[in-house]
Order: C-alpha cells, then structure tokens, then sequence
C-alpha cells in the first residue's frame, strides 16, 4: 500500500511537470554548482552570482555594469567624511512576506563581517551600522573610502527575523562543527526565489511575484544543471536538454556555431592575464636574482610575442593587453595600454646590460585548472625566454597547490589573471597586487616587491572621495606599474557562452556573470 | 572460528587505520583549503587565522589522531566547501552510486554470461570471434570514451535518452531512488551501461574459460552419452558449475566499480559520491575526502573480510593454524 501511495505521487509529481512546460523555463548548465545556499560562508564568486538572483545588495550593477539603487533609493556621505547615511527602498518583502527595514541591512552587514566569515575581506573599510530609523542606515568606516558602493554590489542582505528564528545570525562556523540552516535555505528580496535543490543536480529557481522592481526577465522558472565535464555540457546543449551555458568549451566554439540550433555570444573577459617576479634576495635556486633589475623585466618582455600568443594560442580570440586592468575598468586610459614590441635582440642586449648570466635558471609556475589555455600559453613564453639564453623551469599544478606556494613565495615567476572583482575598479590590483605587503594592503603580493611612490599614489586614491581626483591618482599609479614593469600583461582572456533559439535574450557580461533577470526565453520554452 | 573472526576483524581494523594515515599523508600534496575558501580580498591574517581555526597547523599525527577518534564516534565533520555535516552529504550520494553500480552488476552478468557461453560452445565461429575481439576493444576502452560515444548517439543524434542527471528521483526514508519514476529508470541507462562496458567482458572472458574448462569433464561426456539435450548440458549442467567464481568476481567487483563509478559519474553528471569526491579534490575539501576514502576502503574490506570469512566456513583447514597443524597429514 505504501508503495501505491508513493506511486500516485509520482504521478501526481510528474503531472505538475507536464504542466510547467507551458512556462518560461531557462535551463542553466553551468560548468559547476554552487557550494551551498549560503553565499557567505565560502568565498565562491560564482556562488555569489548565482544567489544574486535571490538576495540583493543595497545596490546593484546595471546592463552597463554601472552601479544603480536597489535595495537602497539615495545615499549620502555625512560630515565626518567616514559615516555613509543610506536611505532604504519602501515596501519591499522578503520571499517569507517580512518586510525589508533598518534591522535587516544592520544584520547583514554584522554576518558578513563576522569574525568567523571567510568574506569579511569583502567589506574591508566597515567598522559598524546602525539602524536610524526603520528606512535609514548609517555605515562607518575606518576612514575616508570611495569604494564602499562598489563593495556593497555584492553584500546581499538577509532578513534579521528568518535569521534569529533559524539561528542563522553568524556564517556558518566550520571550525565549530556545526551546520546552519542558511545553507539549505534561503530568503532572499531578489527576482527569483529558491523552490528545491538537490546538490550537483539541480537547483530550481522561480519566479519572485512580489519583485519591488519592473521585471526585463520572462522567466517562470530557472533550473540550474551542474554539468561538470564540457564535452557533455556542449552535447546537452545540442541536444536541447540545457538552453544556456555560461562555459562554452573554447574549443567546442566552432561546433557550437555550426549547430542550426545553437548561438555562441563570445566577448573578451575583464581578467588581465599578467606575469609576477620575485623581488626577494635569492631565486629558489639559491642563485641570485636578477629580476629585481627594471632592465631584465623589461628584457623578459621584450622576449615574448604577444601576437604569436594571441593567435595560435588564444586562436585569435584575446585582447592583447599592455595595460594592467582592462579598457572598460575606471582608472584605464589608452596610453597606458602601449605594447612593449616583441624584440629577442633587444632583450639580450638588455640582459647583458644587466650582467645576467647566461642558462639562468628559474621557476616558472604555471596554473592546470586556472585560466584560459593557462597551460599552453605558459609552454610558449618558457620557450621564447629559452631563445633568449634563460632556462624557465616550467612547474605546472593545480590552483590548489599552487596557491600555497605561491603565497609562501616558493616560487619564482608566476602568472596571475586578475579581474578587479567585485569591485570593477583599478584601485582593486593596486591595493591587493601591487601595494607594498603590509596589513589589508598586498594580499597578492607574492613577489614582495615596495615601491614608495606608487603606495603612495594608492593611499591617497583609497582616501579621495572626488571621483575624477582619485582616477587621476589611479592612472598615475597604474603608470608607475607599467613604467617599472613590475608585472607584464599579457591579454584579456576570451569569454564564451552559448544559447539555444529557445533564448531570444541574453545580456553578455564582460565580469562573465550572468545577470538573468535581464534574460528571456521564447514564450513556452 | 571465534578467533579467526576477531582475528580477521583486528586485521580488517589496521587496514583502515593504515588508509586513514596514508590519506593524511596525501592530503598535504593538495595543497591548502584555506586558499580555496576565502577570496581575493581575505588578508595575510584573516587566512592564517581561518587556517589556525581548522586546526591546519597542527601536525600531522595530531590531525590524524583527531580525525580517527571522531571517526569511530561516525562524525567526519563539516565539509568546508558545502558546509554540510559529511555524513549526511555522503549519506545523501550513496543510494546515486549504489543504484548505478547494481543495475551496472545485472546488466554485465545478463550480458556477460550468455556471451561467455557463447563463445565457449561456439568457439572458432565466426560469431564467436567477433565477440572476441569486440571484448578487447570493450576492455582497452576508456569509460569516459564510452561515456561520450554514447551521449552522442542516443542523446544528441537520436534523442532517446537524457545524457545527463538522475531525472526525478523518489525518497523513500533516507533513501531517493531513480527506479520509480520513467525519467530516473532513463537517466540510468546510459551511465551504467558506460560502467558496465568493462565488467561485461570481464564476465564474458571468465565464463569463457570456465565453460572450456567443464565442457572437458567427464561428467559431461558422460550427460552427453545418456542422451542429455546438448543446450540442456551446456546451459544448465556445465553453467551452473561455472558460476561459483563469477558470483565471486562479481562480489569482488563491486568494491571495484563503487571506485570507478567516479568516472562515469563525472562524465553522466551523476549526483553519487564519486562526484562529491571530485569536486572535493579540486576545492582540497578535506573532510569530505578522508570521509570518502574510508568508506570506500571500508566496503573493499568488508567485502575482502565476507569472502574470507565464507571461505573459512566453507574450509575449516583456513581457519587458524592449530586446525591446519592438527587436521593435516602431511
């Protein structure tokens, strides 16, 4: 009898299915899903773009990538220049119905800086809020800042009630052992609320009734489809079982395109993909290092071609960069973006100049699963540097192991990509990369290099709150970088994801998140 | 008998222990989770702290140490990538794999036996070597070359199967199955029969040279001389004596196929625990690897300790020493 009762309601399961057909579905096939329901208790951007279609922040990015109210209507910067007053949208609910006040953006703000929180670095100027009224917040912050709105684009706010209820105040403690109810549920403002999820299978989204705002979207329903391995990604998008991917195999890209039923949108991703030098004493031979010379830096890259790269490589598809953030990012100007010209006679010369022995051998440390054709690109700069009398030891592993040795700077010359995420703003690589290593400043610093003039530049331009004023200062620190060579930009990365004639609409972001509340799909799909 | 059991048991008990350290050995080459789990903003301090928290820093006896006392009390921790209690996510990805893994079972002994008999009762017909060779390639071919080749045919090309997922599944208890719905018994074609490619043969081969072996005996010869129809001496007398060291294998093999499943499942995007332990891999989520690696070699032990144990009812004389020393004559 048990089994019949369980039957009917697979029937009755299935008969709700067929039913849903006639809506607007959007089947996602990401290339991995998302580490729990909680954005804060792991620092997973992707997981944190995903519930960006649940929980919202104070402010929002728009189609432009400009930043624009949401859950915030105005703010404005008191006298003291360091407290932030933030005038709240009106009538807003959560998904539970509890309406959206003060107490809300004050617990949220409080959970993500938690001492415990693995993200509090995503709020790095806060030092506290108050509730003023029901509709007004203030931060303060530990100083003048000017980047406070872009940091709050990703601080989604929760609801203070649903969290006191559920014990959810705090992030989820690992180290303490216990699980939190944040991480199988969530109660969010946003366009889309969460209806199930089963993890590394599928997660529904559907459509929020109550969104405050007009919806661009006519999604029903949004179920994001996990599929790890690309060759079977791009076979369930020809097959129609998926409809959208935001990773499209690069070298699938002409299959997709052939596809009747397939488009590919391809653009160039915001990451700029550089070349780190150690600044230390001693290279990990023991040998004396020699990239502390402005000379043999500029010979290195003198070394490469960068069109070579861009061509076979990158099949054509990057953007050769001489920039150290890409054009759309503020504090970018053209003239900083001058291509060094591939020159290999040049580059002896200038390591001769140096004294650099001939056959210097060095690490070259190289990302399996980081960026793209990571692998490939790096084999052909070790051998153009070989052409010029050096001997890079390439070491190619796992972002995971590569990571610590980096950061305990055990290795030598490396490549990083960076994006500016999710700040979009050059003062994000030079505060974390190019900063001297002191305090919140540095973090990616992993050559050691200090140059007193560009962190000097950096300070004032993290304390001007006159926005022309501090892109100027970027700018000029951004030439710095560029002037002392300090990393070599390579190229942006290219991007790629695909749709099926199912989906009519679908904005391409150059962060390379999908934003589908500005998506649409035809009618009944 | 006791005392074999206890000893097998204590045997059992150090081979798990000794996975358990060799796990935490390997788990150093990882690399650190702690990089993985705060992003680009996190301080030089914040991570070293978070670090610390984990209990990263202390060492490695003391981490082992730690990790097997809470594991015989059945707790495995938080996993740190989904911050899930790792039982309960191990627990939620079982029933995916064991289910993959028995309709895989069915499929290579229903396949795998009639073909063994096949090519044993036909053997030098064209037939008959054609399965032969057919089994090399089955043998030599990757399983996420299988896995793709199928995707594209029944999926893609002819649109009859999903190529991906475990399509509505129904709990019952702890327990969600694929078995009662149309769109979980179709999600479940494909990867089993991508996991069942290589035990097939395997089957098919043993069987094979076990029925070349009994069609020889004399009981045959003498089933043959009274008359016996010849399907009747070789599918029922001659098969049921080859059977004994199938079942065996096949008993063996699960242990086997839980482990390789990992491939089929990341191929199938099938929710099971060979996927947990990937993505597990990739973020260095370390609770949740040492977890999987002790249940796997926990059921390759269990499964080891019940052959032995069976053998050992079975043959008294591999039961303990005194026995061998005492009940033998020479």
């Amino acid at each position: 009898m048990h089994m019949r009762q369980l039957l009917l309601a697979t029937a009755a399961v299935a008969g709700l299915a067929g039913a849903a057909q006639a809506e607007n579905v959007l089947k996602w096939g990401a290339n991995r899903d998302i580490g729990s329901l909680d954005p804060y208790s792991y620092g997973d951007s992707f997981t944190i773009n995903v519930l960006n279609h649940v929980y919202e922040g104070l402010v929002r990015y728009n189609k432009d990538l400009k930043i624009e109210p949401a859950l915030a209507e105005s703010w404005e910067i008191l006298d003291d220049q360091v407290t932030w007053r933030f005038a709240l949208r009106k009538g807003v609910t959560f998904h539970d119905g509890a309406p959206f006040t003060a107490d809300d953006v004050v617990a949220s703000l409080e959970r993500v800086s938690d001492e415990t929180s693995p993200l509090k670095g995503n709020l790095p100027a806060y030092v506290s809020s108050r509730a003023v009224d029901d509709y007004t917040v203030d931060i303060t912050l530990n100083g003048t800042y000017p980047l406070l709105l872009n940091d709050l684009t990703n601080i989604h706010i929760f609801d203070k009630e649903w969290m006191t209820a559920h014990d959810a105040l705090k992030p989820t403690d690992i180290g303490a052992g216990v699980e939190g109810y944040a991480t199988y549920n969530a109660n969010g403002t946003g366009p889309f609320s969460v209806e199930s999820r089963q993890p590394d299978a599928k997660t529904v989204f559907v459509k929020n009734p109550n969104w405050w705002d007009t919806p661009q979207h006519n999604l029903d329903r949004i179920e994001l489809l996990p599929v790890t391995s690309a060759a079977t990604r791009v076979a369930a998008l020809l097959s129609g079982e998926i409809n959208f991917t935001n990773d499209a195999p690069v070298q699938d890209l002409p299959r997709l395109a052939a596809a009747p039923n397939v488009s590919v949108l391809e653009g160039v991703d915001l990451r700029t993909v550089m070349i780190g030098f150690p600044f230390r004493d001693k290279l990990s031979t023991g040998a004396d290092n020699p990239f502390t010379d402005v000379k043999v830096r500029e010979a290195l890259y003198k070394a490469i071609d960068l069109d070579l790269i861009h061509k076979k490589v990158m099949r054509g598809k990057s953007r050769i960069a001489g920039a150290t953030v890409a054009p759309p990012i503020p504090g970018y100007v053209p003239a900083l973006d001058e291509l060094p010209g591939f020159d290999p006679e040049a580059a002896k010369a200038l390591l001769a100049e140096a004294g650099v022995p001939e056959g210097l051998s060095f690490e070259f440390s190289c990302i399996s699963d980081g960026l793209v054709n990571e692998e490939q690109f790096c084999q052909a700069i070790a051998s153009m540097w070989s052409r010029v009398g050096l001997a890079p030891k390439l070491d190619v592993a796992p972002r995971a192991v590569q990571s610590p040795k980096r950061t305990n700077g055990k290795t030598d010359v490396y490549i990083l990509g960076w994006a500016t995420l999710p700040m979009l703003d050059a003062y994000s690589p030079l505060l974390q990369i190019f900063h001297t290593k002191e305090g919140n400043a540095g973090v990616f610093n992993w050559g050691g290099w200090s140059f007193p003039e560009l962190d000097r530049l950096i300070d004032a331009a993290g304390s001007e709150l006159d926005l022309d004023k501090r892109l100027a200062l970027e700018t000029e620190a951004l030439g710095i970088v560029k002037k002392e060579h300090i990393m070599l930009p390579l190229h942006q990365q290219p991007m790629a994801w695909a749709v099926t004639d199912e989906v009519t609409t679908m904005p391409l972001f150059p962060d390379n998140k999908p934003r589908l509340w500005f998506a649409q799909v035809a009618p009944g799909s | 008998m006791i005392a074999f059991l206890l000893k097998r048991a204590t045997n059992a008990a150090f081979v798990m222990l000794a996975v358990a350290l060799l796990a935490f050995v390997i788990f150093r080459f990882f690399g650190d989770p702690v990089e993985m789990m705060v992003n680009e903003q996190a301080t030089q301090a914040d991570r070293a702290e978070l670090r610390e928290r984990l209990g990263l820093n202390d060492g490695l006896i003391t981490q082992y140490g730690r990790f097997v006392t809470h594991a015989v009390q059945g707790d495995f921790g938080i996993s740190y990538r989904n911050q899930q209690d790792v039982m309960v996510l191990i627990k939620e990805r079982f029933p995916a794999t064991f289910e993959l893994v028995l309709v895989a079972t069915v499929i290579s002994l229903v396949v795998g036996i009639p073909l063994g008999v096949i090519t044993a009762v036909y053997r030098n017909s064209r037939l008959a070597n054609a399965l032969q060779l057919g089994s090399i390639v089955g043998v030599s071919l990757p399983s996420f070359v299988v896995g793709i080749l199928l995707i594209l045919g029944f999926s893609v090309t002819l649109g009859w199967l999903p190529g991906f997922g475990r399509g509505e599944t129904v709990d019952i208890g702890w327990w969600s199955t694929g078995f009662l719905t149309p769109s979980g018994r179709a999600a479940l074609i494909l990867p089993s029969i991508s996991l069942s490619t290589f035990q097939v043969t395997l089957v098919m081969r043993l069987v094979r040279a076990e029925m070349l072996e009994t069609l020889r005996a004399d009981y045959i010869k003498f089933a043959r001389a009274r008359g016996v129809p010849t399907a009747r001496v070789q599918w029922r007398h001659a098969l049921r004596n080859c059977l004994m060291p199938v079942i065996t294998l096949t008993g063996m093999q699960i242990g086997n196929l839980i482990a390789f499943a990992l491939v089929t499942e990341t191929v199938f995007q099938w929710p099971g625990m060979g996927m947990l332990f990937i993505q597990a891999v990739t973020f260095v989520d370390i609770p949740v690897m040492a977890a999987y690696l002790m249940i796997v070699s926990f059921i390759f032990v269990a499964l080891n300790t019940l052959v032995d144990i069976t053998y050992a009812w079975v043959d008294p004389r591999l039961r303990d020493d005194t026995a061998r020393t005492g009940g033998g004559n020479g």
